[in-house]
């Protein structure tokens, strides 16, 4: 059992503790997170709840209700958060209620989805809600029973003292509990007593989900709500010059048309505030349809504030820059430049990657009611804090006079860290003085994107007369972004390594897209080493595994970014499982191997090739992420992970023609669809005792050099730009 | 502007719109029935499937005066508990990531199933490729389907 000091986040606890004192503290109506809605999960709601710490309250009748703090976006947090702290409540998760928590900074720390971090950062403090909670019960019971603390056991919601044979559910303490003081540390469940962490426990919201009700921003409506759009230039280099609104102001339904700016004048904007078009055209009016209409009547000039770019000139730029004699170095070790300059064999490949759209399927929307006293916003936003500040500085309202509510996302990728439409309909609320949900259209949402870089980047390895690999380089970059992660590896298992970037500047707005980064130079990397096992006239798995082990055994430099045993761990389980080596006829295998978001993944594709078109018949994958809270949800987000990079690999791309996106919909924009995903997907995990780590993102980076890898063996030919299959329609 | 009496869910449903607007839109904006999904406005994603009489329609492209008497089904009215046989086997797989195509999806796989019970492996992905998923769950929806045929 590890003892902990309550100190983490003790503001909050402290705090509510002295709110409380029962009845409801906070109202969220609307979003009563997953009350249940269907006979089989019918709970008796309790006439009384008693706000135990901000993370949690307990019925009078011992139904527990948890407030899941972070966003969900559908990587299933707002079930898994919850089970973390039920598991320490020691309570039967049948009586628990979860409810979408508001963002409360004084509550809740780090309430992002973003990184693949919210399990991993969130596991102490709710352990730790959930263990003081039930430390307060026992106490509370202790005083009423007249016995020793310690002497009082727990059991799915149900405290007993077994020498007096006196036992009391949760419930009948729950007032009581509220005046106990918070402890000063508090006992955390040794793993092997886990009862709710690590078994799998179904999406709180699935009945809704499945039943159609009311859980996403684009659902929200309140009474008197007007229906906003926002018009943007059809083109990266210009901005509005003049509108002309005649016809479209005397349409049917139509409130109002008018520009808005987004950001004050000089205002410094944040990381989050990414957003190419901050001066907009809007259009308000009753419904969806009759502002759509009214929208397609605007006359808009615009005109030129920068140079509007093309696809193809970028592409010829980032080569020009990965092709210069000097770049930034990032790392070096060894003497690359002797080692390549010796060397009996030197191989050297070149890999693109376009940019990319999102493409939530729920388009960028948002609800706000402003006021001169308060704001109020409602909606899909994965950076509810850093939007809050914001909109503090737009609106200019202290921070406390904003109220931001969380609902469920139909998907973020990283889209949803950039909360410009927030402040956007924040603004036009304002404006109308009346509550306004602004909504995109798929147009506007691929057409004004954050996206993800164009990426570029060479590989060259050295192998001496033996084959052994005696240098590494690479160098690349991306626009506004470079994808090199210097430290990992194959550094640190290469005596002589050299990694240098670049960025290229671009009016082309980008961001974060599911594993930044990593979601391109993963791919690359083992794609690369593939060829060079090959050249080596090594098996790909052993080829791998003898760097793991010289970079477990005699690491080269400190400062490597993961931890070689894990890696070849991954790499040694996907081997096992996949069967690695027993060919079966006609089916061509790929594999790599990666590590981001503190996750280590092995991967290996099976592949046929059907009417020259890639059919990837399986893929086996193995994770260690550390304890795996939730396994029938963490195995569905790993499949997802898989066919997410899968197909964009294969068929996703933006492109630009005089900064006019080619792409502005699902007939031309190439995503993934049924007919095109994997057969069968076997996920398995490496069963270890360490704290969870992320796994939203990890998946999804490798299994593009897994990909690549099988498409070489089944047709002979490698592929070095994305998309591989880029010369394909859309399907529809 | 011109009235329309409706026959959504088992229900006579009456609104006055312009004749032109989608049946999505009033579902969504007049009916406060928001299961069906907006998702890219031109039928090639699914979020915005319904039933109309035994057909799967993407009702973002389906004018409200093209349905005359035709009796709709959203997600809302599929079943009065949840416990279609596709929503169950949804259910059961876990299939839902975000979430936000799955009514689609589920309104797609059920006409599916009435038409043809016991679909193939190709019926199924012919019949679902018109139904992007982003979180990309389409190895469980297979599955959910196969489970709901039984």
């Amino acid at each position: 059992m590890t003892t902990i000091k309550t100190t983490y986040g003790r503001r909050s606890f402290i705090k509510t503790t002295a709110l409380a004192g029962g009845g409801m503290v906070l109202g969220f109506s609307w979003l009563a997170g997953c009350k249940p809605s269907g006979k089989e999960a019918a709970l008796t709601l309790p006439k009384e709840w008693f706000n135990i710490n901000g993370f949690l309250k307990i019925g009078e009748n011992g139904v527990v209700t948890i407030m899941s703090p972070n966003p969900e976006i559908g990587q299933n947090v707002k079930t898994s958060m919850p089970m973390i702290v039920a598991e320490e409540l020691d309570v039967d998760w049948k009586n628990v209620i979860v409810e979408q928590a508001p963002l409360n900074t004084e509550i809740f720390t780090r309430q992002l989805a973003g990184g693949s971090q919210s399990i991993r950062q969130g596991w102490q403090s709710l352990r730790m809600a959930g263990a003081t909670a039930r430390q307060m019960l026992r106490e509370a019971a202790a005083k009423a029973w007249e016995v020793p603390v310690e002497e009082i056991s727990t059991e799915a919601g149900v405290l007993q003292h077994k020498n007096s044979g006196k036992s009391a559910g949760y419930g009948e303490f729950a007032s009581a509990a509220v005046s106990i003081p918070v402890p000063e540390e508090v006992k955390l469940k040794d793993v092997k007593d886990f009862k709710i962490i690590n078994t799998s426990r179904k999406n709180v919201d699935g009945l809704k989900i499945v039943t159609g009700q009311p859980l996403f921003g684009s659902d929200y409506r309140r009474d008197g709500m007007l229906i906003a759009m926002i018009t943007h230039p059809p083109a990266f280099g210009l901005k509005l010059k003049s509108v002309d609104d005649s016809v479209a102001r005397s349409m049917p339904g139509i409130k109002d048309v008018f520009t808005i700016n987004t950001f004050n004048e000089g205002y410094e904007r944040q990381w989050c505030d990414t957003s190419a078009f901050p001066e907009l055209v809007v259009v308000v009016g009753n419904t969806t349809w009759e502002v759509m209409q009214a929208k397609k009547a605007l006359n808009i000039e615009w005109e030129k504030v920068s140079e509007p770019e093309n696809t193809a000139s970028y592409m010829t730029k980032m080569a020009a820059l990965t092709a210069k004699p000097t770049l930034t170095p990032l790392r070096k070790d060894g003497d690359p430049a002797a080692a390549f300059k010796n060397a009996a064999q030197v191989i050297e490949r070149t890999y693109t990657a376009p940019f990319l759209a999102h493409n939530c399927m729920e388009p960028m929307n948002f609800f706000a009611h402003v006021t001169a006293e308060k704001a109020e916003v409602v909606g899909p936003i994965q950076t509810p804090e850093f939007v809050e500040k914001t909109l503090s500085a737009r609106l200019n309202l202290p921070l406390e006079k904003i109220d931001i509510q969380m609902t469920r996302m139909g998907g973020g990728f990283g889209r949803r860290l950039y909360g410009h439409f927030v402040v956007e309909a924040a603004v036009i609320s304002q404006k109308m003085n009346a509550p306004v949900k602004l909504i995109y259209t798929r147009e506007d949402d691929i057409t004004q994107g954050t996206y993800r870089p164009a990426y570029h980047v060479t590989y060259r390895a050295a192998l001496d007369t033996d084959k052994n690999l005696i240098a590494f380089h690479l160098r690349g970059g991306g626009t506004s972004d470079s994808p090199v992660h210097p430290n990992r590896f194959p550094a640190g298992a290469v005596d002589n390594y050299l990694a240098e970037d670049w960025t290229l500047d671009t009016n082309i707005s980008t961001g974060a897209w599911r594993a930044p980064g990593s979601n391109f130079i993963a791919g690359a990397e083992q794609a690369f080493l593939d060829e060079v096992a090959e050249a080596a006239g090594k098996d790909p798995i052993e080829f791998r595994l003898a760097l793991f082990d010289r970079a477990m055994k005699n690491p080269v430099g400190k400062d490597n970014d993961y931890e070689a045993e894990r890696y070849a761990g991954v790499l040694k389980e996907v081997k096992e499982k996949s069967g690695w080596g027993q060919n079966q006829e006609g089916v061509s295998r790929g594999v790599s191997a990666y590590f981001c978001h503190n996750s280590y993944v092995a991967q290996v594709v099976d592949m046929v090739m059907e009417d020259g078109k890639p059919v990837v018949q399986k893929i086996h994958a193995a994770v260690d992420c550390g304890i795996v809270v939730n396994p029938i949800a963490a195995t569905n987000l790993a499949e997802g992970g898989m066919v997410d990079g899968i197909g964009h690999a294969l068929y996703s791309a933006m492109t630009f023609k005089d900064g006019v996106p080619d792409q502005s919909n699902f007939d031309k924009y190439r995503l993934i669809r049924h007919s095109e995903a994997p057969k069968e997907i076997e996920v398995h995990f490496v069963k270890n005792e360490i704290d969870p780590t992320g796994l939203g993102e990890p998946l999804n980076p490798p299994i593009i050099g897994a990909l690549a890898n099988a498409m070489y063996k089944a047709t002979g030919k490698r592929v070095y730009h994305q998309p591989f299959m880029g010369d394909q329609q859309p399907l529809g | 502007m011109a009235t329309f009496n409706l026959n959504i869910n088992g229900k006579k449903q009456q609104v006055e719109v312009d004749p032109a607007t989608p049946m999505l839109w009033v579902l969504r904006d007049h009916l406060n029935l928001v299961g069906t999904k907006y998702g890219c406005g031109i039928a090639q994603c699914g979020s915005c499937t319904i039933h109309l009489g035994d057909v799967a329609m993407r009702s973002c492209m389906l004018p409200v005066s093209q349905v005359g008497n035709q009796p709709i089904t959203t997600i809302e009215g599929l079943s009065e508990n949840g416990d279609h046989p596709v929503q169950k086997a949804w259910l059961e797989h876990d299939v839902a990531q975000c979430g936000y195509c799955q009514a689609g999806q589920i309104m797609n796989a059920s006409a599916l199933l009435k038409a043809n019970p016991k679909p193939s492996d190709a019926e199924i992905e012919g019949a679902m490729n018109g139904n992007i998923c982003r979180c990309a769950t389409y190895v469980r929806i297979k599955a959910a389907i196969k489970t709901a045929a039984g």
